[in-house]
């Protein structure tokens, strides 16, 4: 890990300035990730972005976006509730979507099932205006990379 | 036929807000198979220790792909909404490389269509990632070639 990685990561665990980690990885930019809340975990919230949209005629968010959302989402949120690791290695990732996202703040949460040594399962949710009412749920696999 | 069905992939993949961002190209189409370039960029990176893509911009190039084979696999183009959607990375993308997304369809039914894909870096063919993705059929369809 460069050093600059390094004391953003440190500052973020000092500080709880996690808006600099996001901040440094650019396909968080890219889609406009920001962090919305942070209580017992962090939720995560995706602006309405008229450069994410993937179907023009609704309109509604790309399938692709949503799911790279989630996935990044899982990512920050294992980054930030572990001690001494870096960014996570993506292994897998299984999207099924349940609604259209529409064009509209998008939120969304994790959850870590399990984190062994290595490899940690997080189930992941994203909703719009209800969170009973996801638009779509994922589960994915990273590959934990020690400091 | 496969010019005509390039084209066709080229119109409706060049509509999509998202995939103009990433500056995805349609590279080829027929009636089964449709290959999509996601050129490497600062944008897409998901590490910024070292340059590597995000996972999600994978996703992105393979989702388009799989739902581009999807709807050229309809003599009329069919717009098919995404029902789930896997990827297996294999290995990290080589920073800089640019990425081909390849999508097949395998199975073609009433309601669904069963599409499979892989990702592979331009230079070597290496396979970085696969993906498999089945989409819906809402009768939505766009026009005839």
């Amino acid at each position: 890990m460069t050093e600059a990685m390094r004391k953003i990561l440190q500052q973020c665990r000092d500080n709880g300035d996690f808006d600099a980690v996001i901040d440094a990885v650019p396909y968080a930019g890219l889609l406009g990730i920001k962090l919305h809340a942070m209580d017992l975990q962090p939720t995560f919230i995706l602006p309405a972005n008229k450069d994410n949209i993937g179907n023009p005629m609704l309109p509604a968010i790309h399938g692709g976006v949503i799911a790279g959302c989630m996935e990044t989402s899982a990512a920050l949120h294992l980054l930030m509730t572990m001690e001494s690791i870096a960014l996570p290695k993506i292994i897998d990732f299984s999207i099924d979507y349940l609604r259209a996202g529409r064009l509209q703040d998008t939120f969304v949460s994790c959850q870590v099932w399990r984190q062994g040594s290595r490899v940690a399962n997080v189930a992941i949710n994203a909703w719009q205006t209800d969170p009973s009412e996801p638009i779509a749920t994922a589960r994915a696999h990273f590959l934990l990379v020690q400091e | 036929m496969s010019d005509q069905l390039t084209q066709r992939a080229t119109r409706f993949v060049s509509v999509l807000p998202h995939c103009r961002v990433l500056n995805m190209t349609v590279e080829y189409a027929d009636g089964e198979k449709v290959i999509l370039k996601l050129p490497y960029s600062e944008a897409i990176i998901g590490n910024p220790d070292n340059g590597i893509v995000a996972g999600g911009s994978l996703t992105t190039l393979m989702d388009t792909a799989c739902g581009t084979a999807a709807f050229n696999c309809f003599e009329d183009g069919e717009v098919c909404p995404t029902l789930d959607l896997r990827m297996d990375y294999h290995r990290a993308a080589k920073p800089g490389e640019n990425l081909i997304g390849e999508a097949r369809v395998v199975k073609r039914a009433n309601s669904l269509v069963f599409t499979q894909g892989e990702v592979r870096q331009e230079s070597d063919n290496v396979v970085v990632a696969t993906c498999t993705a089945n989409f819906m059929r809402i009768g939505l369809r766009l026009g005839s070639k």
